[in-house]
């Protein structure tokens, strides 16, 4: 075996041993078990909400109008009856659902931008990080918000904004990363016994970028998250009677004085499953990442 | 410098043809909405004159283009007000606000950064992230909604909502933007905490540290006159992506607390379907941003002495 295709074996021989240890130091990072916790009973709520739930989320009831929190009902009842605790569980769905679609857009086309800039470089890169820049110049949420009014307001239209807004953290981040991996040996030694360009970025490169690439999702979704209910909270996100912690709070505020219980549980929620992601991706950086170590 | 303004240059272009693009992806035909109940066919033509909307798109794109480089960022097409008079009167309330909430911001931010550096490992340090990560994670709309219901409804301070200008009643001022700029600065003194924390922990690591230690200065000369000054650089750079979170935050902050500044002015904007202050505001940020940018490079050059000289 020459040189080239040696270094190439051994690289692909060596991934496998590296994901054990990154998941044993994973478990070993209580903060970061606790925020996978917290995600995972956020997402056990919200998927049982339908069977656990103690009400139905829009059912109104006008004999109950502004209960504070009882045996009854646990987190109150809202401005037209509805039971608090059953719309912040069904809440739930659109929150998390908005946090990782939106997540999944700004992926699927940012790091294959990312990808082809760092790999082509030249007038392609330069073409592609003006862009980037371009779009990185609008604040995050003025963004998603002008898309948003443009799009009309809906769930679906939130989660392409928030998606779309956040495109270009994951060009940069796929570039820069694609720039490193390019000049590593196994890379090169793939191209010098003749792999394609694709096939190269397919198998070579992406596996290779992922780590950070699956941090930087972790924590985006807590942002996207926050954006969905700011979006819903300025009435630009899911619509009403749908229940969303956004919108949800939106209505809260103006009942601060007659019913203050209206907005504790909602926004609460919304800390918790956004503490749970930022705990988690920083949990997975510091297990994915050797130079955090320590 | 010259090549930061020439990369500055096409950036700003595309912003501005970004903008462009999305105000052609607005749905509905923004003209009978200004033209009233009445769409008087009259006024609907010499509206559609006015926005030159029968143009083909490039002409369209660059009478606007040629507009803006003039300095008229468009009208409201509710009341017929340049975008750039609305900016102005709203920008002040704005940065009441924002010089408020980065002064919250430096007073808590960096000394919690240098302490949980300086006493790395300790129950202090696990404390101030923990701090900071809540802080990262609490939407500010709802940490404002906390606030008011304790301090507004339950203990009856502080005002709920409002703006007086500092110039105007000084003690009102306080009264009322004291809260909104909290809300506003804890989100910003989380992400400067984070930072300040990880420049502090790189240069205590440092040789010249360690001879001012070996030299028998005191600790606390050392970490503030010594570590922090050369932390602090880098964080300066930082500027820009903080100037950012700002303007985000305060869209959602003064819509709690119903400030009438610039992100209620978008906002508005976008519920009246007044697409011209929305493409106009946005256009204002993207411009601000690229600037702020510039002077965070400047800045950067003229605090950093090793990069002085090149």
């Amino acid at each position: 075996m020459n040189g080239a295709a040696a270094v190439y074996a051994e690289s692909k021989a060596a991934a496998g041993s590296g994901r054990n240890r990154a998941f044993e130091k994973f478990l070993r990072n209580r903060s970061a078990v606790a925020g996978a916790i917290l995600v995972l009973l956020f997402v056990g709520l919200a998927v049982l909400a339908p069977l656990i739930a103690p009400f139905d989320p829009s059912k109104t009831n006008f004999v109950a109008l502004r209960q504070p929190p009882s045996l009854t009902y646990w987190f109150g009842t809202d401005e037209i009856g509805r039971d608090i605790l059953s719309r912040v569980m069904h809440g739930g769905v659109a929150s998390l659902y908005a946090g990782v679609v939106s997540v999944l857009i700004a992926v699927l086309i940012g790091v294959p931008i990312g990808l082809v800039a760092g790999w082509y470089g030249g007038w392609t890169d330069a073409a592609i990080s003006r862009a980037t820049d371009a779009l990185l110049a609008v604040p995050f949420l003025i963004l998603a918000i002008a898309l948003a009014a443009a799009l009309g307001p809906s769930l679906v239209n939130a989660m392409i904004a928030i998606g779309l807004s956040q495109v270009p953290i994951f060009v940069r981040l796929a570039r820069g990363q694609t720039l490193v991996v390019k000049s590593e040996d196994f890379v090169e030694g793939a191209h010098a016994v003749g792999v394609a360009d694709a096939m190269i970025l397919a198998r070579h490169v992406a596996p290779n970028i992922l780590p950070p690439i699956l941090v930087q999702a972790t924590l985006t979704v807590a942002t996207a998250i926050i954006a969905e209910a700011s979006l819903a909270f300025l009435g630009l996100g899911q619509q009403p009677p749908a229940p969303s912690w956004g919108s949800m709070l939106n209505t809260a505020k103006n009942y601060l004085e007659q019913a203050p219980w209206m907005s504790l549980s909602p926004g609460a929620a919304i800390f918790l499953v956004v503490l749970g992601f930022n705990l988690l991706g920083d949990g997975l950086r510091d297990a994915l990442d050797p130079r955090e170590s320590g | 410098m010259a090549r930061r303004i020439a990369v500055a240059l096409p950036t700003l272009l595309l912003v501005m043809l970004f903008v462009f693009v999305l105000q052609r992806l607005l749905p509905g035909d923004p003209l009978l909405v200004m033209a009233g109940e009445e769409r008087d066919p009259a006024v609907l033509e010499e509206l559609r004159k006015f926005y030159r909307m029968d143009d083909p798109i490039p002409v369209q794109f660059l009478a606007w283009l040629r507009a803006v480089l003039g300095g008229n960022f468009g009208v409201s097409m509710r009341t017929g007000e340049p975008v750039i008079k609305l900016v102005a009167q709203t920008l002040p309330v704005t940065i009441q606000l924002a010089v408020a909430s980065i002064l919250i911001a430096l007073a808590i931010g960096i000394p919690m950064g240098v302490l949980s550096a300086v006493r790395k490992g300790t129950a202090l340090d696990y404390l101030a992230n923990v701090i900071s990560l809540s802080g990262l994670s609490i939407p500010n709309f709802w940490l404002g909604i906390m606030l008011i219901l304790l301090v507004s409804v339950e203990l009856r301070w502080l005002p709920a909502s409002g703006y007086v200008s500092v110039f105007e009643d000084p003690w009102q001022a306080l009264r009322t933007t004291i809260m909104p700029a909290f809300v506003l600065g804890s989100g910003l003194a989380a992400t400067l905490m984070r930072h300040t924390r990880s420049a502090m922990l790189e240069v205590l690591r440092l040789d010249y540290i360690r001879t001012a230690y070996a030299k028998g200065l005191l600790r606390g000369t050392v970490i503030y006159k010594h570590a922090l000054r050369n932390a602090l650089v880098p964080i300066v750079t930082l500027s820009a992506l903080l100037f950012g979170q700002l303007l985000a935050g305060a869209v959602l902050t003064e819509q709690v607390f119903t400030i009438p500044g610039f992100g209620k002015l978008i906002v508005d904007a976008v519920f009246n379907r007044d697409y011209g202050v929305v493409q106009g505001v946005v256009l204002c940020t993207a411009i601000a941003f690229i600037l702020m940018n510039l002077v965070a490079d400047v800045l950067y050059i003229l605090i950093n002495p090793r990069l002085r000289t090149a």
